[in-house]
């Protein structure tokens, strides 16, 4: 159990939070101009490394914002974590 | 048989405190700090149980939680009874009642046992390959198997005892309170640090306080003396936290960490209640020392099982410890320095010690010399080749081993005891360590595995890191410190220390015999009956990573996880297979550390606050009127309204005709709703919802159809304008949640430039809705202000009223297709409001209804329910929904998915309905919907979603999905069931009122 450190509240343990899946996937501007194989690019495929991965995170029971975390998923060390919109600083 | 052998008196033992106690149903006496171990040992009992496969006669063989044989059933066919529990570990109080476990009838005769004697046709593996074949008998199989390995009972009624969950939070945790903790922990605390220290044992000072020998000395004093000063000092600071009979079960990432501490297993019964039992305590420590000591290694050789036989450190504890003495006749077998200490202090004790018995040719060391000055018989190069006596051991045969320890030589000698010592050398106990992730390494001096690299702040000290000697521990203790918690001195900088120990160990994996392996017994892992040969054959099959090595014998899968032979089974792989152990790895330590009961992994969460529940304001109304609830989601909701003692089928019946017929009556305050405000609330609701928003006047409703971004139905509900910029959207029930979860990830993430504001107010508001032909009378006596024509006040529209000065809205939507009000008003009016409705519909026999009526109602209109007519693999298109999906916008939440080459088949499962031939047969939901049932296989069109026998229509009617099913109305397709085939013919999805005359009437 890791404590995740929400850019607006600060360190909490990670039961507040929950994970929603790799970061940084844009959702198109334009949908309807994409084929299918390209939507399907954004609709499906998502990374699982073993290693560093940047990944959305919610701190669900606290201030309910959106934050992105990077994580290395070998031994769950938290590297970085930043808001929406912003660019990690990774340590 | 009865002896007493208490020997002496121990300081650890009050012997005024006298306790009586039951084993298999036979009373015994034991004193105020015996375990029930030490105090059956001391009226020279040591068969306990019998072992999971063989069903061999098993005794005590340890003194702490590692113990894999004695383990009994307490208190029997009581709401209390508890299997598995060590004997080890639990203290004697009066009216202690236990049991062996694993035998049938009894532990001296068990019908199991003559698994022993087949055990030749019982090799590793044997389950599998035997009663997987053929493979529908292996329940009856397993019947007899799990009846005759009898793995303790579980209670059968519910536990009468409280556990509760604590969170601490700390600078350190110290793991173990052998010397390495306290002096850890008294450093810690001494600099300010606020230090838990916990130790799973009743008492402090681990192996160290009840060592007695003149050999080990700190500062000129025996280390035992020396240190009681030092833990009569650390009770005094303020800033430690000591807990004894707490035992550390999981070490997870992060330093957190799970404790369960017993409070009360160790007093009478009858002090017990309305205490709490266990508490679960949930530590975060921002830093982590490990001091959880090391477990002695047995040896491996034939009959190494028989009951008398123990570790020579526990044969030690019982002596020092507890005054006991585990044999009259005892003999020590060894690789190394530790069974002399043993010896040594036995013979202090005035225990008869008739030989040591040590795998080493050369030895000589001052504890072997006061041995040797004792008169000890010692056999030095020789190791045990086989023991006998069935219930308790009472010979050993010994050989000499061959210069390269490969085999035995020259001629047998057997020597008659009544108990053995065995003594393979040290372990560290690094479990917890490699449960929080750390990486041991593998220390070829010794053969041990020891922590390597640590995954948090944490450092293990003593001898779980691999430091065994007094001298050893004391000298590096105070540099780990000072370079763990950055401090620049200790009190223990310049201990002077005496210790006498040779490290020398001969160490023998599994140790030759004069029989060939196939004709021994060398147990590798007592609990589950794993042996040396099982591992050789194992590997002979093939088998060479080390955990499936671990299953295919069962190595190291009891209840103590093999701590005890663990090593063994790796070092005889590496043997067999050439291989060297640090590149073997070792098999994963899993929480628990110790078993956990499920009590205390539950805490306080049981009977009705296992899981919370919501109540609408109008739940005490509905118990009143007898309602039956079912759950959706959290919510307790009104399911249907038996009177007088009609059954659900008969209610529901009476509940949907009165709607219909004048006038029903539903809470709908669970229903979730989100208020939406912002300039751009409207181009949000475009993007979210499937149908176009911007020109809903204000004061409209709209029902909307909301999908995940693959197109699939996600939820769906009635959204109205309050004013230009401020929505009330209401979403399904169990759906509110995530609905909002959902609509704040986009704000948040992909359209942080909308100027939109959410917030729930699912409790805020209490839902009433009146519905039927009779509806708008009783409105009208409820809200006389309201002008309810259809021109003021027209379907999916809504007004602002009071009821008595109270403000409510007022919508005019329908889930039923009759003309029908919801009124939302603040909380606490609900049951008022509610209230006023049931009286003014009095006249109109205004009937009461549930959420099953409702769900019959809706499927008469063929309106959909999200998670009952749809999974999460129907569109909009496949529910014939098509009128929802707005051509003109650009884009919203799923549309692009809507003409991916998969959801653009025509084949897709589609929302029909479905009549039954005959009328009053009423079809299963879930049923399987085929055309063809003589075909092979036969091909599954679809299932039934919804059905129901609707009252009004007076015939059966049902929704489902069918492959193509749009194209296939008026086709008949056949539901097989079990014992008959019904016939059904495909329909349109709306069975009443089509051109929704009700609405309006
Ligand atoms: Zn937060």
């Amino acid at each position: 159990m890791f404590i995740i450190n929400c850019p607006y509240c600060g360190e909490r343990e990670q039961t507040e939070f929950k994970a929603g899946g790799e970061a940084h996937i844009v959702r198109p501007k334009q949908p309807t101009e994409l084929s299918d194989d390209e939507w399907a690019e954004y609709l499906f495929m998502r990374k699982n490394i073993k290693g560093i991965q940047f990944e959305r995170w919610i701190h669900i029971h606290g201030c309910r914002k959106w934050f992105n975390v990077v994580r290395d998923t070998s031994n769950d060390e938290i590297k970085a974590v930043y808001k929406m919109g912003e660019k990690p600083l990774i340590k | 048989m009865t002896k007493n052998l208490r020997v002496k008196t121990s300081k650890f033992i009050d012997e005024t405190y006298k306790i009586s106690f039951k084993f298999n149903n036979k009373t015994f006496y034991g004193y105020k700090g015996d375990t029930l171990a030490s105090a059956l040992l001391a009226n020279n009992v040591h068969l306990i149980g019998r072992s999971f496969k063989y069903h061999r006669p098993r005794g005590i063989m340890t003194a702490g939680s590692e113990e894999p044989n004695a383990i009994v059933q307490l208190h029997s066919d009581t709401s209390r009874t508890e299997p598995n529990v060590r004997a080890t570990e639990i203290e004697i109080y009066e009216g202690l009642d236990a049991s062996s476990q694993n035998c049938w009838p009894s532990v001296n005769f068990d019908i199991g046992a003559i698994n022993n004697f087949l055990s030749p046709i019982l090799p590793a593996g044997f389950y599998y390959k035997t009663f997987m074949w053929p493979a529908n008998f292996w329940e009856k199989y397993e019947y007899f198997i799990r009846k005759s390995a009898g793995l303790g009972k579980s209670p059968t009624e519910p536990d009468p005892d409280i556990y509760e969950h604590r969170y601490i939070h700390c600078d350190v945790l110290v793991i173990g309170a052998g010397i390495s903790g306290i002096l850890a922990a008294k450093t810690s605390a001494k600099n300010g640090l606020k230090t838990l220290l916990v130790d799973e044992k009743s008492y402090l000072g681990g192996s160290t306080i009840y060592q007695d020998s003149e050999h080990f000395k700190i500062n000129n004093q025996i280390s035992s003396s020396w240190l009681e000063k030092e833990i009569n000092e650390i009770k005094k600071i303020e800033n430690l936290e000591i807990k004894t009979r707490t035992s550390v079960a999981a070490f997870h990432g992060y330093n957190f960490l799970l404790a369960r501490e017993n409070l009360t297993d160790h007093l009478p019964l009858e002090q017990r209640n309305n205490k709490i039992r266990h508490k679960l305590l949930k530590i975060r420590a921002k830093k982590v020392i490990t001091a959880t000591g090391a477990l002695e290694r047995p040896l491996i050789f034939d009959n190494n099982d028989r009951p008398g036989i123990l570790l020579s450190s526990a044969i030690g504890k019982y002596a020092s410890l507890f005054g006991v003495a585990c044999g009259e006749k005892n003999i020590l077998f060894t690789n190394n320095d530790t069974a002399y200490e043993t010896a040594n202090s036995l013979f202090k004790k005035g225990i008869n010690i008739e030989a040591i018995i040590d795998n080493r040719e050369e030895i000589d060391s001052k504890l072997i010399k006061e041995a040797e000055k004792h008169n000890i018989k010692i056999y030095k190069g020789y190791t045990v080749v086989n023991t006998s006596g069935y219930k308790r051991i009472n010979k050993v045969s010994i050989m000499q081993l061959s210069k390269d320890g490969q085999k035995v030589i020259g001629s047998k000698i057997s020597i008659p005891c009544d108990c053995l010592g065995i003594s393979g050398g040290w372990t560290p106990a690094v479990h917890l360590f490699t449960q929080s992730g750390g990486k041991l390494k593998f220390r070829d001096e010794d053969q041990v595995f020891i922590p390597d690299t640590y995954s948090s702040d944490q450092i293990s000290i003593g001898s779980c890191n691999g430091d065994f000697t007094l001298d050893e521990i004391l000298f590096n203790l105070p540099k780990i410190l000072k370079k763990f918690l950055k401090i620049n001195k200790t009190d223990y900088d310049n201990l002077e220390i005496q210790s006498s120990f040779n490290k020398s160990k001969r160490n023998i994996w599994f140790l030759p015999s004069d029989k060939v392996i196939g004709k021994t017994k060398p147990f590798v892992d007592y609990q589950n009956d794993a042996t040396a040969k099982d591992i050789k054959l194992a590997l002979r099959e093939g088998f060479r990573s080390i955990e499936h090595v671990k299953r295919y014998t069962t190595t190291g899968m009891g209840t103590d996880q093999g701590k005890l032979g663990n090593m063994h089974a790796l070092g005889i792989i590496s043997e067999t297979s050439k291989s060297k152990m640090g590149e073997l790895g070792t098999t994963t330590f899993r929480p628990p550390y110790t078993p956990l009961t499920f009590g205390t992994i539950v805490g306080r969460n049981v009977g009705e606050y296992f899981d919370i529940f919501r109540k609408t304001p109008i739940h005490e109304w509905h118990v009143q009127n007898k309602a039956e609830f079912e759950n959706v989601g959290q919510w307790k909701r009104a399911w249907f309204y038996p009177k007088n003692g009609e059954s659900m089928h008969d209610a529901v019946q009476r509940e949907s005709k009165a709607a219909r017929d004048s006038a029903g009556i539903l809470d709908a305050s669970t229903l979730g709703k989100i208020d939406i405000q912002g300039t751009d609330a409207s181009e949000f609701l475009n993007r979210i919802y499937t149908n176009a928003w911007s020109k809903l006047a204000i004061g409209k409703c709209r029902y909307g159809l909301m999908l995940n971004e693959d197109g699939m139905v996600y939820d769906d509900g009635v959204t109205t304008r309050l004013s230009e910029n401020h929505y009330i959207m209401t979403t399904t029930t169990g759906g509110a949640a995530t609905v909002l979860g959902k609509l704040e990830d986009y704000l948040q993430t992909e359209w942080p430039e909308l100027d939109v504001y959410l917030t729930s107010v699912t409790d805020h508001y209490a839902t009433v809705s009146v519905c039927g032909p009779n509806s708008k009378k009783i409105i009208s006596q409820v809200i006389p202000d309201l002008d309810l024509s259809d021109e003021n006040f027209s379907h999916m529209s809504y007004k602002n009223a009071k009821i008595e000065g109270i403000k409510c809205r007022v919508m005019r939507i329908s889930f039923t297709g009759e003309h029908s009000y919801e009124i939302n008003i603040q909380a606490n009016y609900g049951e008022s409001v509610w209230k006023k409705c049931i009286k003014a519909g009095k006249e109109f026999n205004i009937t009461p209804y549930g959420t099953e009526t409702m769900h019959l109602l809706r499927a008469e209109k063929g309106f959909i329910i999200v998670g009952q007519d749809t999974d999460a693999t129907v569109t909009p298109i496949d529910l014939q929904m098509d009128w929802i999906v707005s051509k003109k916008k650009y884009d919203f939440i799923g549309k692009r998915s809507l003409y991916r080459s998969d959801t653009i088949r025509e084949d897709r499962k589609q929302l029909v309905g479905l009549l039954t031939e005959d009328p009053e047969e009423v079809l299963e939901e879930g049923a399987q919907i085929v055309a063809d049932i003589n075909k092979s296989p036969i091909e599954m069109l679809g299932h039934v979603t919804s059905s129901y026998y609707s009252p009004n229509l007076k015939k059966s009617i049902a929704l489902g999905v069918i492959k193509g099913g749009k194209k296939m109305i008026g086709q008949r397709l056949i539901i097989p069931m079990e014992n008959k085939k019904i016939n059904v013919t495909v329909a349109d999805p709306v069975f009443l009122d089509k051109d929704n005359k009700r609405l309006n009437a």
